[in-house]
């Protein structure tokens, strides 16, 4: 073009000499060269799985010119190194998120890019997760991400132990006092080392407390103290007291430190484990056909049988610079189609609706872990609102880590269970005026 | 000097001094700056002023001997928890580098061999040595296992406060101890052999020669390590954190790792009140570290 420019030129009677036409020419030539080529839209995306590269290859194939790169990070990283590159501006254009709420302030609402009929479907299905995703703001209507899958908390059992024992399985609707005595006594009979066991997590912890009437979160924001949460209290620290609980868990280690035993639960040293979904591939890789084991309906409590939704979300970040790509490829995930073939892939729990409904194939997965996922996707329905309204509370984790840290305090002989509660609250008002 | 001169001892400082500027004299002032801001946002300029706020919450006590009275019971336990600790640690730590370090100062067979082993966990990541610890110490661990074989009950040796306590001593004692025993080696081999020579030849009990040669030869070497060791042990944070998390309930939670809560591991991350901890923390590192340095010029350790 240049060097037609340069002819153009001559042609209207101008003389161009002749050097500066050849060097005119070689610029031209080079011209192209120099100009960059049109890169693709780049986003990165990071997920923890990573056969989820799958998911990310077909959306570059089905969105030409797009390019998607996704990124492996553990969960901890989403924990702890995740908030600081938000805090600073940085980090992935889309990320799966832990901390559902307490994130909102970073995330993209899609709703600009993904058209009416979309964000209804949005929704639609995901409708229990969007909600947590604002953060708790229970007038917004924005659209952050989804999820297609959720985790739950759980009691897995061994039915092997209550054979051996001659003990009937406690039927669904059972207490969790029920199940302790249950336990109790399966574990006498067989010389079980332990009776009941439950991971190191305040967020197992809360679906105890949620089962016995604790409201944990009020309206307004605020952490409650309420008689629920004395009661779950009292309980769990009782069976620690009469040895239904061992101290190797909550009472071993300090702060905020997550600790999981499901090991005990697999090498058949404990009845009743309390842990959560996640552990299903654990179990029916490390398990086999050693022992017969299953996920049990929820214990209840006073005020319903509850289990904590968990897990992360899909989410993308207001810093990017392709936030209709961002939004493009969330789409893409909350597919049905899409959706449909991540869960098959990681064994999981589905969040959407839909698929709550229909139920999801697992072809690669044993019968066993089969059954348990719909044991699990059988009680999504009675997960109650209030375990969302908490789940995404911006102040969750404060929460959390002070309900973990009190309760060990209490196993300890350091606080009472009233100091410890007025503790907890302290901690998280703390929390929400430093943040402030 | 010509004042052109007086320049030039400047110009060749010049680089250190940058670097010291901007590797510790600027982490200093943005910490003050984070002490006295609020909010859990990270960028200086979207935090607010709060003043003395964070210093006021961590110092708010009813009781200072009663943790439960404090506003931040947790950074009051840590406190109690370091002035028990601390004494102890550097105690053991010392008499057992320093009997160490006699040891291998004497004509041992193999006394490189030994030498190395004692110096081995020093160089080892402080993660590693509780790591290490934490699969000999857990209730299925190599300890319980060991005890099996003979016929004792598993113990959850970290499952009880006081024991758990202990075992922090012993961890951090066994994975620092070697670097101390080096130094004294060094201290007790600085002392000329013609004054045991001579103190023999006197008939001087070898406890009478320890009591009053060694020692008293050594006591500039043992003073710069006691307050390394003091500095060090006041900082105690890794092990302890991998090996108990600071358990069971607070027995093991330390100042450094209380810190490391507050601004770190939980959300939303305080900064403000680390921040206020760790300058808390600096003054009384600085007191040490001037100790240190006025008894390390020479003359000093008589002063």
């Amino acid at each position: 073009m240049t060097a037609g420019g340069a002819h153009a030129g001559g042609a209207t009677g101008c003389r161009t000499p002749s050097w500066l036409a050849r060097l005119a020419f070689a610029v031209g030539l080079l011209a192209p060269a120099a100009v960059p080529a049109a890169q693709p839209e780049t986003i990165t995306v990071q997920h923890i799985h990573a056969d989820e590269a799958v998911a990310v290859r077909k959306f570059m194939r089905e969105n030409p010119g797009t390019r998607v790169e996704f990124r492996q990070v553990s969960f901890q990283s989403l924990l702890e190194s995740l908030p600081v590159q938000l805090a600073s501006g940085e980090g992935p254009d889309i990320s799966m998120v832990a901390d559902w709420g307490g994130l909102s302030k970073y995330y993209l609402d899609i709703r600009p890019y993904i058209g009416a009929r979309e964000a209804a479907y949005f929704e639609r299905q995901f409708g229990n997760i969007l909600g947590p995703m604002r953060g708790g703001d229970p007038h917004g209507n924005e659209i952050y991400g989804m999820a297609g899958a959720v985790t739950l908390n759980g009691a897995f059992v061994n039915v092997t132990l209550f054979k051996q024992a001659h003990v009937e399985l406690p039927p669904p609707g059972a207490t969790w006092d029920d199940w302790a005595a249950a336990a109790r006594k399966v574990a006498r009979a067989t010389h079980t080392e332990m009776a009941m066991e439950m991971d190191r997590s305040a967020h197992r912890f809360a679906s105890l407390a949620l089962s016995y009437g604790a409201k944990l979160v009020d309206g307004q924001g605020h952490f409650v103290v309420d008689q629920g949460l004395r009661t779950a209290v009292e309980k769990f620290v009782a069976w620690h007291r009469d040895g239904t609980m061992p101290m190797d868990l909550w009472g071993a280690v300090g702060g905020t430190t997550h600790l999981d035993r499901f090991s005990d639960f697999m090498n058949g040293n404990v009845v009743f484990y309390f842990g959560g979904s996640w552990s299903l591939f654990l179990m029916d890789r490390n398990v086999g056909d050693a022992f017969d084991w299953k996920v049990v309906d929820a214990p209840c409590g006073t005020a319903g049988c509850v289990l904590m939704p968990g897990g992360a979300a899909m989410a993308a970040f207001r810093h990017t610079k392709h936030p209709e790509l961002c939004a493009r490829f969330l789409a893409f995930l909350a597919r049905e189609d899409n959706m449909r073939e991540a869960l098959a892939r990681h064994a999981n729990i589905p969040a959407a609706t839909s698929l709550v409904e229909s139920g999801v194939e697992y072809p690669n997965d044993s019968e066993r872990v089969r059954e348990a996922l719909a044991a699990f996707t059988r009680q999504m329905p009675n997960v109650p609102r209030q375990a969302y309204v908490f789940q995404g509370w911006r102040y969750q984790r404060a929460a959390l880590n002070s309900l973990t840290t009190r309760i060990s305090q209490i196993l300890t002989h350091e606080l009472d269970v009233d100091t410890a509660l007025a503790f907890v609250k302290k901690d998280v008002e703390l929390a929400i005026e430093a943040s402030r | 000097m010509p004042s052109r001169m007086r320049i030039v001892p400047w110009l060749f400082l010049a680089p250190n001094l940058a670097i010291i500027a901007l590797f510790a004299l600027a982490p200093v002032l943005i910490n003050v700056m984070y002490a006295v801001t609020g909010t859990d946002n990270l960028y200086p300029g979207e935090r607010t002023f709060v003043g003395l706020a964070n210093f006021r919450t961590l110092l708010e006590c009813g009781n200072y001997f009663e943790p439960a009275t404090c506003s931040r019971d947790l950074f009051w336990r840590s406190v109690g928890n370091a002035l028990v600790f601390v004494p102890t640690q550097v105690a053991v730590m010392i008499g057992f580098a320093l009997a160490t370090a006699v040891a291998l100062n004497r004509d041992i067979r193999a006394r490189g061999f030994f030498r190395g082993i004692f110096f081995f966990p020093v160089m080892l990541s402080p993660v590693v040595v509780a790591m290490t610890w934490v699969w000999i110490l857990q209730k299925d661990g190599a300890l319980n296992g060991l005890l099996g074989l003979v016929g004792f009950e598993r113990v959850s040796w970290l499952a009880d406060p006081a024991r758990a306590f202990r075992w922090s001593i012993f961890v951090t004692v066994w994975a620092h101890m070697g670097f101390y025993t080096i130094i004294l080696l060094a201290g007790l081999q600085s002392i000329p052999a013609d004054i045991y020579e001579a103190a023999r030849m006197d008939r001087a009990s070898p406890w009478r020669i320890f009591t009053r040669i060694t020692l008293p030869l050594l006591k500039p070497v043992l003073l710069v390590v006691f307050i390394l060791a003091v500095i060090r042990s006041v900082q105690t944070f890794d092990e302890i954190y991998v090996l108990t998390g600071g358990g069971p309930g607070t027995a093991t939670k330390m100042i450094v790792q209380y810190i490391f809560d507050t601004g770190f591991a939980v959300m939303p991350r305080n900064y403000g009140l680390a921040a206020a901890a760790s300058l808390m923390l600096g003054v009384v590192l600085f007191v040490f570290t001037a100790i240190q340095m006025r008894f390390a010029r020479p003359g000093g350790a008589d002063a």
